[in-house]
């Protein structure tokens, strides 16, 4: 029962919003989370026990850091200078290791189920090259749904505590909801505390306005994932699983047709998120802002899965780029070495494990690695010549908000993210590289007409209700650009008018989806990761 | 208040610090420029600066950060 699924849609959730009505209130959220448990047993059974482990820990931790925040307050003040420094600095250390052991604890869970292969596998190879007498055996390891999206919200949790920026969780159903809220399981996005905790817990009931806005989010969201990601899944999967019988031209265009599909699965996913929340009146926060407007990668990375970046910038960014040793070599290399440089080397030290990091929270691959080294590389890359560029502007006067230097811009950071996604969906490394290559090599442009697209499995109705789609889809961004609110504007229109607009999409999504003879069903990617 | 002015001015020129209230929520300041400010901050004022203070809350103004810069002074 996937989000995009009939049974969530028209069964799971009018009884999740007719039990929560009818709930009395104080009873609302044990409602939300007795149906974030129903959800997450449904698809990981027995393994919900992962989740209230979570709970329970994240629950007492936040506890166990309120009070040594407290214990502080009170021997701090009892004493004055440097006497007063020493107990906060004791009890700073104190808190350190109890975010320590939670974070250590959660991180190796997820290591365990996520990376233990991997590594063994990775680890057997160094040892038969070595030929030692012993090797790690692979282990049938099965994860809970959402582990990678509940473990990062919970650490981020954990740490807002320690650093002070929200107070502990006293009541452990709230604890467990924030963790728990059924719409954001499977998918995220990655919520911090402060974002859903005022809306989350406040059982408000039911209203008019919030049914029919999430709905319709629900709706829009169905549009993307069932007219264009389902469709353009067939041909992406047909093509990657086998790459070595494409030209370069078919491998070229399947690299955006997967960039296309990922877009419109993972955004399409959340809009159906956002909007199962926005029939609860709880606002969760968006993963995604016109991503393909974006004129380099790091801007690319603040428009997609925007609450992922958030949490690596918070959590692990900063708290590098604040560490000592990076402290250290920024005071060493202005004295020594100057600031371009010395900003070169904080920003590859402060980004590297962000990067890999990223690479690895979207799977135990190769080429997921290579995915994150791939934008460290182009971000740091996109640091260092930024001197050079700017004088280059400069000399031959292109102004930087020009309507044609931003397209030039655009169009370099839609090849970057091209070429970016062909990596992350080849099977491996290898074959990503074999895919890279082919385009270079065997680039047959007439490919484009005579008739070859046509045999990836789709038909010309297909192709010509993927191009629709993406037209409309487009459109909508591009007015969400401007700064203008579709659904808002939409909703200020005349009642015939709206109403009109709203059974259009409904009817495009009945109508047109990807069902019947030939269609599979199309999981959920990031539900994967 | 002279000091940290003459750091962020040495950071970026082209921003009028006295009237700008949305450094950050702007993008006038960036992740790396908040870093270098961070290490001039704490070699200037003899502060130390942790994670925890990497909030817009704290850079968006000249006058945020002198506010910043003073709490972390008293403690």
């Amino acid at each position: 029962m996937s989000y995009d699924s009939l049974l969530y849609v028209l069964l799971f959730l009018p009884v999740c919003l007719a039990v929560y009505q009818l709930a009395p209130k104080g009873w609302r959220r044990r409602v939300l989370l007795a149906c974030g448990y129903v959800f997450f047993y449904l698809f990981s059974g027995k393994l919900l026990v992962y989740l209230l482990a979570t709970t329970l820990l994240v629950h007492c931790i936040g506890i166990w850091l309120a009070w040594l925040k407290s214990e502080e307050k009170a021997a701090a003040a009892k004493v004055s200078g440097s006497e007063r420094k020493a107990v906060k600095a004791a009890y700073q250390k104190q808190s350190r290791r109890v975010l320590l052991l939670g974070v250590v604890l959660l991180l190796g869970v997820l290591a365990y189920l996520k990376y233990y292969n991997f590594f063994a596998s990775n680890i057997s190879g160094v040892i038969e090259m070595c030929h030692l007498p012993f090797s790690l055996e692979q282990k049938s390891l099965i994860m809970p749904i959402g582990i990678s999206f509940y473990t990062l919200q919970a650490i981020g949790y954990m740490a807002d505590v320690y650093w002070g920026k929200i107070k502990a969780e006293t009541n452990l159903e709230n604890t467990a909801l924030f963790l728990a809220f059924f719409p954001q399981i499977m998918e995220g996005p990655i919520s911090r505390y402060s974002d859903v905790s005022d809306t989350l817990f406040s059982e408000k009931p039911l209203e008019l306005r919030n049914l029919q806005n999430g709905y319709i989010r629900i709706i829009w969201g169905l549009f993307k994932k069932k007219i264009v990601a389902d469709r353009l899944a067939v041909a992406v999967g047909m093509v990657f699983e086998h790459y070595t019988s494409y030209s370069g031209l078919i491998v070229a265009v399947s690299a955006v047709a997967y960039t296309v599909q990922l877009y419109m699965e993972f955004s399409g996913c959340m809009d159906m998120i956002i909007g199962s929340g926005e029939l609860f009146g709880v606002r969760l926060p968006e993963n995604f802002r016109q991503p393909f407007c974006a004129r380099n990668a790091a801007e690319f990375w603040r428009r997609w899965h925007i609450t992922l970046g958030v949490w690596f910038k918070t959590y692990i960014f900063y708290p590098v780029s604040m560490s000592g040793i990076v402290k250290k070599w920024n005071q060493y290399g202005r004295k020594h070495l100057g600031k371009y440089v010395t900003m070169l080397g904080t920003s590859a030290m402060a980004l590297l494990p962000v990067w890999i990091c990223n690479g690895l929270w979207h799977g135990a691959r190769w080429s997921y690695i290579f995915y994150g080294l791939y934008y460290f590389t182009l971000i740091l890359l996109g640091i260092a010549v930024q001197p050079v560029r700017d004088r280059a502007l400069n000399v031959f006067h292109i102004r930087e908000d020009s309507r044609a230097w931003r397209r030039v811009q655009i169009t370099k950071t839609w090849i970057i993210i091209f070429v970016g996604e062909l990596f992350f969906r080849a099977d491996g490394f290898r074959a990503g590289l074999h895919m890279f290559r082919s385009i270079s090599e065997d680039f047959q442009i007439r490919q484009l007409w005579d008739g070859t697209l046509l045999n990836l499995g789709l038909q010309k109705s297909d192709i010509v209700a993927v191009v629709a789609g993406c037209i409309v889809v487009a459109v909508v961004g591009m007015i969400k650009e401007r700064g203008i609110c579709v659904r808002e504007r939409l909703s200020e229109c005349r009642l015939p008018l709206r109403w009109c607009a709203y059974y259009a999409l409904i009817l495009a999504v009945v109508i047109f989806a990807a069902y019947g003879d030939g269609y599979q069903k199309v999981d959920l990617i990031y539900a994967g990761f | 208040m002279e000091t940290l002015m003459n750091i962020l001015r040495e950071i970026d020129d082209s921003i009028d610090y006295e009237k700008e209230q949305a450094l950050i929520d702007d993008r006038l300041l960036d992740s790396f420029g908040v870093i270098t400010l961070v290490a001039e901050l704490e070699e200037a004022f003899d502060i130390e600066i942790e994670a925890s203070e990497m909030i817009p809350e704290n850079f968006n103004s000249a006058g945020a950060i002198y506010k910043m810069v003073c709490r972390l002074q008293e403690n």
